[in-house]
This record gives C-alpha cells, structure tokens and sequence, in this order.
C-alpha cells in the first residue's frame, strides 16, 4: 500500500499546489516541498527497515509490492513492486524532487501553481516508471511523464523552448510508440504460446521467442530506452531540451528522465530477451563507447555553460550504456552507481548553470571569466561538481565508472581502453568548464551576490552525498546487489526457443 | 409489425416524434428555451427507451431494420452525442439574432437517418438513412445563410448527391449479381462467388459511396470546407454522428454480408486506411485555420479506424466501438471549445485566436488542451485506450506494417496538436485577444461533463469495455 503513497503524494501535492498557487504562490512552493521532502521521508524509512534483511532477498522477492486489477479485459494489473534498485533510483527521485522545487524558489516567478503541478507529475509519472512490473502501466506511466515535462521546457524554458520541446516530444513520443508496439507484440506472443492473456513481467519473462521474433522485440524496446538514455545517435534531443528548460526541468531530466532509459534496458530489455540482448551486445557496447567519446568531445567545445553540461551526459550515460550490456556483476554496479552519482552532479552542474543565469542573465562561458573573485562560494562548489563529473577518486562519479570499467575489461579490452580515453576526456571538458569560468581575471568586472542561504542548502547535500557515493559506497551497492543476483538469474537462465 | 416490433423501434419512434412535436412547438409561438427542452426531453426518452428496447433484441424489424446490441449500442452513442451537441448549439445560436428553432428538427431528423444507418440490415434502409441524414445536413450547414456556409452547404449538396449516385448504381449492380438487398442473405449468396466483375464493380461504387461519407482519402476533399464553413456545432455533428453512424453501417455491412473476406477489398481498404492516415495528418500540417486543422485530423482518425476494421472478428468490432465512443466525446469536446469561444461576429477559427488562452481562461484551454492531447492518443485520456485497442487489434492479427504506419503517421499528427497546444501557453500579445463572452452555465456543464468523461474513459474504461464486450453486429 505505501508504494500506491508515494505516486497519489505527489499526484494530490500537484494538484492542491495549482489550487493554492492562484492565491499565494508561497503557500504553493511550501506545498510542493512538502510532498516531495514526504515521500523522500517515506523511501528513506523504507530503506532503512529493510536494510537488514536487503541480503537475503532473492528471486522475484520484492520488498513492498502492490498488485490490483486495472483492466480485466486485457489482463492488465495495476502492479508496483518496490526493489533495491528501484528504491534507490526512488530516493534520487525525490532527492533530485526537493531540490527542484527549492532551486525554483527564486527563479520561477509567473504560474507557480501550475508550474509545481507539472513538476510534480512529471515525479509522479517517473516514480511510476521505476515501480512498474506491468508493461502497461509502465508505458502508461512512460508516456505520462512526457507531457508535464513537455509543458515545463515549453512554458518556463528559455529562448529556443517551442523547438526544443516539441523535439523532446516527437523523440520520446515516436520511441514510445515503437516500445508500445514491442509490447503488444510480445503480448500477443505469450498469448499464443500460453493461451493467457498478461502484461506481467514476471510471468513475460518467461515466454518463449523465435530469436528474430525476440531480436524484432528486443529492437522495439532497446529504441525507446535508448532515445532516453540518450545513445548516439538518437541524442540530438537532449542538448536542445536540457539548455532550454528551466533549471529545474534540467535537473529533472538529466538526473531522472534519463535514467529511466537506463533503469528500462537493466530491468526489461536483458532479462526478457536475453538472447537477442547476448546477440546485440556488440552493438549497444560499441555504441556506448562512440557516445561516450563524442559526447565528451562536444562538451569540450561548447560555449554555453547548459549545452556544456547537457553533452557530459551523453558521455556519462554512454558508461551506463556500456556496463549495462557488459552484464557482470561489477559492470552492472557500476552502472547504477553511476546513475545515482551521475543523477547527483550532472543536477549539480545544472542547478549552478541556474544560478549564474539567475545572476548574469546569460550561459555564455565567453562572457563569464573570472567568476571566483566576485563568487567565491558559488565557484568552489562547482569546481567540486566538475571534479565529479571528471571521475575524481573520492566521489561518487568515479566508483560507478571504475567498476564498469573493470567489468568491461572482462569482455573487451579494445571498449574498455577507449572508454578509459573518455574518461581522460572528461577531465578536459571539465576543467575547461571550471578555468573559461570561474578562473583568471575578471574582465568583465562583474559584482555579483555569492550563494544565499537556500542555495547553500541545495548544494550542500548534493555535495555530503557525492562525498558518501565515492568514500563509501557499500550501503549503496549492497542494495543493488540482490537486484543485480535476480536480474542475471533471470537473464541466464535457459532459453526457450518457440517453434 | 406487432408489439414486439414497436418496443423494439421505439427509441427510432420517439426521436422521430419528438422531431415533429418540436416541429408542431415552433407553429404555435417561438421559444428557443423551450425547443431546447423539448429536444432535450424527447432525446432522454429515446436514450431510456433504448433499455426498453435491449429486452427484445435482437429482433429483426421488417427486412429492413435490425435491433440487436449492436444498434442499440450505437442508437445510445448517437443520442448521447446529439444530446451534447443540442446543448452546445443553444449555446451557439442564443448569441446570434436569427430564426433558432428549425435547427433543432434538423438535429432531430437527421438523427433518425443516423439511426436508421446503424441498425438497417437492408440496402433499401441504407439509401433512406442515408438520405434522411445528408437532406437535413444540407441545410443544417447552410443554416446561416451567409455566404461561406452556403459555399459548403452548396458543395456538401453536389457532392453528396453525386456520391449517392454512386452508392446507387452500386447497390444496383449487387442488386442484379445476387438478386437479394438483405445483408444477411447477401452472406450465403457470396459463398462460392469469386471474381465476379459485376459484383467487385458494385462494391467498389457503394465503397465510393460510403468513403465520401467517411471522408476517407481519396474521398476527403469536401471535408475541410464543409468543416470550415458550417456552424460549429453543426461540424461537431457532422464529425461524430453522421461519420460514426456510417462506420457502424460500413462495419455491419462488410462484416455481416461477409464482403470483408474478399481479397480486392481488403486491398482497396488497406490502401484507402494508408492514405487516410498519412494525407491527413501531412495536410493538416499545413493549415493554420483551427477548423480544418480538426477536419484533416478527423480523416486520420478514420484511416486508424479502417485499420481495425481491417482486422475483422469481434476484436475488431470492440476496437471501432471503443475508438468511436473516445473519438465522439473528443471531437464534441473539441468543437464545443470552439463553439463556446464563438462571438456574435464569428467564430474563432485562426491559431493566432487562441494565443495565450490559457492565461485567461485557463478552464477553457485546460479543457481544449484535453481533447487535443485525447486526439494526439496520450494517457488518462480516452484517446489513449482507443488507440491502444486498435494498435492491439492490428498486432493481434500481425499487421505490422499498417500499425507502423498509423504510428509513424499520428507522430506526425502530434506536430500540429501541439502546435495549438503551444499556441494556447505562449505568453498572450499585449492586445486582448479573446473578446469572447462568458459561456452559458449548460455550455460550461458540457465541456465538463466531456473532460470528465475524457479521463475517465482514459483512466477507468472497465465498465464502457464491459458494455462493447457483447456489441456485434447479427
């Protein structure tokens, strides 16, 4: 039942803040922060009851479950089911969910009513994504989150918000339809085979496929994931809507939105057509390691501080990618640690970009020089998140992408090598980031207001839990580890050929 | 015809009387009012009655008529949506200075051929449905009588007659190959027919015929105009009731006759549905008057709808339902915006009309933002299910590529719901832009009751799934 909690908090926050928003827009921020720091409070609690017994979970044992019946006519259940991966990617949920609401405190100045309801059902249908074991429910909650953030890029977003958001659309729309096809496909198939009528993932996982029946499938799925992720070469979204949206829209779709790709392949697309995926997995690798290279080599040579970012997170998602279809245990930790780290200091990244716009009124690096006199606090924190998102030792960044690294070595060498030069990318897109910036002299004597208090408190969480990611990231990888056991069982288990 | 026959019809009966009892109403003393009452009251009577009816079905009236669920379903469809669009036409008329009464026995006549097209089993019923629904519409669009909505009510007259034509010369050349007009007898006749060219010639002029009615491609020329030119909530009308009740005839005729087996016209109509979709939405693209935005639109909607057609079986007869009853509260919806929105002087047909609605009314455009969202097919709206169920109904018989090309199309389609959607939230001119008065109370009531039946459609559809489970035609 709390799992049903978590999405109607947020649903019922969203709705009650555009309420209230018509008449006092505190009474509409104070709401949505409300709902948002609630649930947070919810999955920590869970977290921590079930930490002790997290070890002993195994196959198809979840740790909260929810299952009613939605739609009898076509076998559809309404079926949320809570593991640890899905809780941890909740909490980054709500994490990234509270700083959002607290970074446009200032920024967000006209329809703050409405602009919180979208915001908070763009949560909504994310939590959705990560708690559903029903496909249908979860392309329902897939196609959901599509259009408050179609409303949060085209109404509070910046010069170039029609295109962009109508681009972000038509992407994900196209790809979901395409995945919403793979479904029904593999819907129908089990019919056939079983003579039941199911969206169920786990009686799905067992349905039995010709292999160019499950490679056709294992396609339709792979496209929509991998539009989100974002994997070259079906990124060209991404820059576009990151620097146009809001900041808080930013941070929710770089730190959530494109994690849902990520959660999607890890949860679906592996273990329900495992073979196909074995079959595919030179490709998706060589894949990752292109975006992960020419992700890096773009930010590189941006002038706008968001584009900058926006790129680093096709290259950082390209190690997701990688580790993902590396499929060892080490390879797939490393993905999700990179997830949660990556979610951490891109939305970092993302929230300061807000910040210097707020003041400055551009994102152009070329006019920004020398930052750090005039805003020493502000400056110091972004030089940690660019250590970050450069995989320094000690951060959360660096554990996720070391251990997709040391996983990839087992099945490539060449990958993993020229991974490793991406890595070594990073470091001079993200120092350049901070020196074009923040270093040097202030040429263009700018006299600026340094962090304020309910900035600090934004950014001084992202940094504690970016320091607890890199320094001691066991709590967290004991969480994923029973998911990651199920979730290779399932893919290795014995495929059965249809006839 | 005995008792039985005359519960049976009755639903037929009250419309078709309470259409001379407002005839009678408006002899003795005008009252717009209380026209609407009448109408109102004679439509919830046929609407109960129908439960009247279903005790006796199915029931063969005649060899005309037929009233089984099937009818019945679709005689409560068509009432409903008439019901809807009477109350968004006293909305429309009280802000014009003209003689408002004859429209609603318009609206109630040309209900009757509407009904008669659904449940007739006989191509005699057919042409008479037919005609009594096109005759009324004739002037139903030129009801203004000015010079762009008699335009349409010209072209809508000349094309119309021409396609009955067709549709005749069609029903004659069956007519003379099989020697019955009963759908039913048509079924064992065909048996063992194969190739005849007298036959496939027939059936290629009634589908002529009935593609006219339809709007599909290639027959869709007059649809934009007609759209454009005719009082909104006359093109509501012509949307739901007049295009749906001609799909439910289509699918009983195809189906029941058994014609949907023959392989030319599996092709014919795959063609028809591929154009439908892809003309559609690529012209609608291209237009930036609301109204024939919302009539290319409607022409994809039926290529999606062919597409389910095309798969046959009770599947496919659930998806049509199910995608009709979602596409006729859409479409209501969506004129009725329009229609609410309407002045004295005009309607509000250009996108620039609708920049920065939201921030003045923001109901309306929350509301108009619905219906387009349910026409573009995303969830928690009705429009999703719909589309849902005929993607479903296409993969359940693999034809992949039709549904490829219905997705890829309805991308495309999404490009200019957007457009309005966007057009709705930009940040309004510093001119006022909407002059519109309030809308009535019941205009209001309407929108709201459709917006909640749109979500409720889209979120709960169990008991409307529930009710089309045995909907098929006998």
């Amino acid at each position: 039942m709390i799992l049903i909690w978590l999405i109607a908090i947020l649903l019922v926050g969203g709705a009650a803040a555009w309420v209230v928003g018509r008449w006092s827009t505190a009474a509409s921020r104070w709401i949505a922060l409300a709902a948002t720091i609630a649930d947070f409070v919810i999955t920590l609690i869970i977290w921590l009851r079930h930490y002790g017994q997290l070890s002993i979970v195994t196959q198809g044992n979840w740790l909260e479950q929810l299952d009613w019946d939605w739609i009898p006519r076509f076998g559809i259940h309404f079926h949320l089911a809570l593991d640890g991966l899905s809780l941890l990617l909740l909490m980054l949920t709500f994490f990234l969910g509270i700083v959002s609401v607290l970074v446009s405190w200032a920024e967000i100045q006209n329809a703050v009513g409405f602009f919180h309801l979208n915001l908070l059902w763009v949560l909504a249908g994310i939590a959705g994504v990560f708690l559903a074991l029903d496909l249908f429910l979860f392309y329902f909650a897939w196609e959901l989150m599509l259009v408050p953030m179609y409303f949060l890029i085209a109404l509070w977003g910046h010069e170039r918000r029609q295109y962009a958001s109508v681009k972000f659309f038509i992407f994900t729309q196209l790809s979901g339809l395409l995945m919403l096809i793979a479904i029904l496909a593999l819907y129908f198939t089990h019919h056939t085979a079983t003579g039941v009528y199911t969206f169920e993932y786990e009686q799905l996982l067992s349905t039995p496929l010709s292999s160019t029946a499950a490679w056709w499938i294992m396609l339709g799925f792979f496209v929509a994931f991998a539009v989100k992720l974002p994997a070259v070469p079906l990124h060209t979204w991404l820059p576009d809507a990151h620097t146009e949206a809001p900041t808080a829209g930013s941070v929710v779709l770089a730190g959530l939105l494109l994690k849902t790709g990520a959660y999607g392949l890890l949860r679906f697309v592996v273990p329900l057509f495992p073979g196909a995926a074995h079959q595919f997995a030179p490709i998706a690798m060589i894949l990752a390691v292109v975006g992960i290279l020419y992700g890096g080599v773009l930010a590189f040579g941006q002038t706008d501080f968001k584009r900058l970012v926006a790129y680093t997170s096709v290259s950082h998602l390209g190690f997701v990618l990688l580790g993902i279809f590396a499929w060892n245990e080490l390879a797939l930790q490393g993905a999700a640690v990179t997830m949660i780290a990556h979610g951490i200091s891109t939305g970092a990244l993302f929230v300061i970009a807000g910040l210097l716009q707020d003041r400055m009124h551009t994102r152009d690096m070329s006019r920004m020089s020398g930052l750090w006199s005039t805003m020493p606090r502000l400056s110091g924190a972004a030089l940690f998140f660019a250590l970050g998102s450069l995989g320094l030792p000690g951060l959360g960044d660096f554990v996720g992408e070391f251990l997709v690294l040391l996983g990839t070595y087992r099945v490539s060498r060449v990958l993993t090598i020229l991974a490793t030069i991406g890595v070594l990318v990073a470091t001079f897109y993200a120092l350049r980031l901070v020196q074009r910036a923040f270093h040097g002299a202030n040429v263009h004597e700018w006299h600026l207001p340094d962090l304020v208090k309910r900035e600090v408190l934004i950014l001084a969480p992202m940094i504690i839990v970016l320091l607890w990611l890199g320094l001691y990231p066991l709590p967290v990888l004991s969480t994923f580890k029973p998911t990651m056991r199920s979730l290779q069982q399932y893919a290795s288990r014995p495929i059965v050929e249809a006839k | 015809m005995n008792g039985t026959d005359a519960i049976a019809l009755l639903p037929l009966i009250v419309v078709a009387g309470v259409s001379v009892l407002v005839m009678l109403a408006t002899a003795v003393g005008r009252s717009h009012a209380f026209t609407l009452g009448l109408t109102l009251a004679g439509l919830a009577a046929a609407f109960r009655c129908t439960w009247l009816a279903s005790s006796v079905e199915p029931r063969p009236v005649t060899a005309l008529l037929i009233i089984d669920n099937y009818s019945l379903f679709y005689f409560r469809l068509l009432i409903a949506a008439v019901f809807a669009v009477a109350i968004l036409t006293y909305d429309y008329l009280s802000k014009r200075d003209l003689h408002r009464e004859e429209l609603y026995i318009l609206l109630l006549v040309a209900t009757v051929g509407a009904m008669v097209l659904v449940s007739s089993s006989h191509f005699a019923s057919f042409f008479l449905g037919l005609e009594t629904l096109s005759i009324s519409l004739y002037a139903m669009i030129a009801y203004l009588r000015m010079s762009r909505p008699l335009e349409a009510g010209i072209k809508y007259l000349v094309l119309a007659a021409a396609s009955a034509a067709f549709l005749l010369f069609g029903m004659a050349l069956v007519y003379a190959e099989l020697g019955t007009m009963e759908f039913a007898r048509m079924a064992q006749m065909l048996q063992g027919i194969r190739n005849d060219t007298l036959l496939i010639a027939g059936m290629a002029l009634i589908i002529t015929g009935i593609g006219f009615k339809l709007a599909v491609v290639p027959f869709h020329l007059w649809t934009p105009d007609v759209y454009e030119g005719a009082p909104v909530p006359v093109t509501a009308f012509i949307a739901t009731v007049s295009k749906g009740a001609m799909f439910a005839l289509l699918l009983r005729y195809f189906y029941s006759a058994g014609a949907i087996a023959e392989r030319h016209i599996v092709l014919v109509f795959t063609i028809v549905a591929i154009g439908s979709m892809i003309a559609g939405n690529l012209l609608a693209l291209l237009q930036d008057n609301v109204k024939r935005i919302l009539a290319y639109s409607s022409i994809a909607h039926m290529g999606y709808l062919l597409v389910a057609f095309l798969v046959g079986g009770q599947f496919a007869v659930e998806a049509v339902t199910f995608y009709l009853v979602a596409y006729f509260v859409t479409t209501v919806g969506a004129f009725g915006v329009i229609s609410v929105m309407s002045t004295p002087n005009g309607e509000p047909e250009q996108m620039e009309d609708y920049r920065g609605l939201f921030w003045q009314r923001p109901a309306l455009a929350g509301v108009f933002t619905a219906m387009l969202l349910s026409l573009a097919g995303i969830p928690a709206t009705a429009g999703f299910i719909g589309k849902f169920y005929i993607v479903a109904a296409g993969a359940s018989s693999a034809r992949w590529a039709l549904i490829i090309i219905l997705v890829v199309s309805s991308v495309i389609g999404l490009f200019y719901y957007l457009r309005l959607v966007a057009m709705m939230y930009a940040t309004p001119d510093t001119k006022p832009t909407t002059t519109a008065p309030p809308a009535t109370s019941m205009g209001r009531i309407v929108l709201a009751a459709l917006t909640g039946l749109l979500l409720w459609l889209g979120i709960y559809p169990n008991p409307v799934l529930h009710m089309i489970q045995n909907v098929f035609p006998k």
